[in-house]
């Protein structure tokens, strides 16, 4: 027992405290919200809008013409082809694609990151944003139409909002799972913590310390994460009537 | 109640499974390695090839064992030959006082310098010059720790593989790759280009991992490194994958 925690301790302090290595993880930890942040929030704009033209496209008449309507037609083709391509790869061929083709002349692998990250989390929350749009009863639009409203004001104004209410809970998901994903941009050499972690391990040859700490961190961050979605998701309930 | 007894054995069962992982290897001797290392270590058709790896061979021999290569990542070599998944990590691995406090080295079997490698035309000229440029490294190498240690960390871009690294570096997201010397040959080769500088950086000795608690594979493994020193033939495997020049 006692040689056990002797050597807890000896590879707690070599995974921390030797060379003041502490630093390291948070500056790390940084970097990781940083990515996700800012990806997350491109994503959402991005699948917004991308819903918006997907179900404007779907719910206009058979009888529509015009330069509206086949200025929908070339955005809905451009969003299912967006949409194939994000989705039918691997986010960690995106990142490679983005940073050493894509964006070959940047230095700034941050910023490379966080646009390869929005960009792929935008595919996967314009789905989402439109099966909520979908999940609102059709007669709300029909209700807002006939009470004078246009369909700018009707979606803005009634059907966003409650459908931002019903995917709450899969935007959460989206959200989640984004903020794990950024530790695959250990393959472009950027420095999150899950890197710190790696390279701590290359450093001391010792994996138990720095892995189960980077660990927590992620878990505590995803706990931190759902109760904060809980509790507007309780927010947002508090007119329902069940 | 029947959840709970169900909840139960599962439980068991996992444990086993758990036990059963554990049990050492025995007319096998495993060997951890990450096969992008030429010309230490990597793929030559569906088979590894390499120094490393025909030592591992011959070690294993002499052992009267059945050598196994499990080409992993770099970073989890340590970690197999810790848990006892594999019993020796091969893979053109320094040696430093850091490491040694978490695993066994054996007696070094080669020598190793690490090389700066630049574009043809670049301003830099020598270890000096790194001060000023972004360093790509592969990721937990010697190469890059010494970097870190010796320019900072924000002077330094760790790859996963040293291929990433001297695609980094044709690009311009870096100034200059530091790795070891073998595959920094290989690597130019391959890239027009690219050119190695004469002034070397840092000479290190490659060693075996083998887990702490394993002394017996450590002394048998000594010993067939030094019948191998001494009859040449471990100089033989050398020499076979580098010319002299």
């Amino acid at each position: 027992m006692q040689e056990l925690w002797s050597r807890l301790q000896d590879s707690f302090d070599q995974a921390f405290i030797v060379d003041d290595r502490w630093m390291l993880y948070v500056k790390g930890f940084t970097v990781t919200v940083r990515v996700a942040f800012f990806a997350l929030i491109l994503g959402i704009c991005i699948g917004i809008i991308i819903a918006v033209i997907r179900t404007a496209h779907d719910s206009q008449r058979k009888s529509a013409h015009g330069a509206g309507h086949v200025l929908l037609n070339i955005g809905d083709k451009f969003c299912r082809f967006y949409l194939t391509v994000i989705r039918g790869t691997p986010m960690m061929v995106q990142l490679l694609i983005m940073y050493f083709i894509v964006f070959a002349s940047s230095r700034n692998a941050i910023v490379t990151a966080t646009l390869a990250f929005g960009i792929n989390s935008g595919a996967y929350v314009a789905e989402i944003v439109r099966s909520g749009i979908q999940s609102v009863d059709s007669g709300q639009m029909e209700a807002g139409r006939s009470l004078g409203l246009n369909y700018r004001q009707t979606m803005t104004k009634i059907i966003i909002p409650q459908a931002i209410r019903n995917i709450l809970p899969a935007l959460g998901n989206e959200m989640i799972t984004l903020l794990k994903d950024t530790s695959l941009v250990t393959v472009i050499g950027l420095k999150d913590i899950t890197k710190t972690a790696l390279n701590i391990q290359g450093i001391t040859y010792q994996a138990f310390m720095p892995l189960v700490s980077v660990a927590c961190v992620y878990l505590l961050c995803v706990l931190l994460l759902s109760k904060l979605l809980e509790r507007l998701e309780r927010r947002m309930r508090a007119s329902d009537r069940r | 109640m029947k959840r709970k007894i169900l909840a139960l054995v599962m439980v068991l069962a996992f444990a086993l499974g758990m036990t059963a992982c554990g049990s050492g290897s025995g007319g096998t001797l495993v060997m951890a390695t990450n096969a992008a290392f030429p010309p230490y270590e990597y793929v030559d058709g569906d088979d590894y090839a390499g120094i490393d790896v025909e030592m591992a061979q011959a070690i294993a021999d002499k052992l009267g064992m059945e050598l196994e290569i499990q080409d992993i990542d770099f970073n989890s070599i340590i970690t197999s030959v810790e848990s006892g998944k594999a019993d020796v990590g091969i893979a053109g691995m320094t040696k430093t006082e850091e490491r040694e406090k978490n695993v066994n080295f054996s007696e070094p079997y080669a020598t190793a310098v690490q090389v700066i490698i630049v574009k043809e035309g670049s301003e830099i000229k020598g270890p000096k010059d790194l001060g000023k440029a972004m360093i790509g490294v592969q990721e937990s190498t010697t190469g890059h720790i010494y970097c870190e240690g010796d320019y900072g960390a924000d002077h330094v871009t760790a790859y996963t593989t040293g291929a990433n690294a001297i695609e980094a570096l044709k690009k311009g997201k870096v100034d200059a790759v530091v790795i070891d010397n073998e595959p920094a040959k290989e690597f130019v080769k391959a890239n027009e280009g690219l050119k190695i500088l004469d002034t070397e950086y840092v000479e290190e000795q490659y060693a075996i991992a083998i887990a702490k608690d394993n002394e017996e594979l450590l002394d048998k493994v000594n010993t067939a490194l030094q019948e191998m020193k001494e009859d040449g033939s471990l100089q033989a495997i050398i020499d076979k994958y580098i010319k002299a020049e």
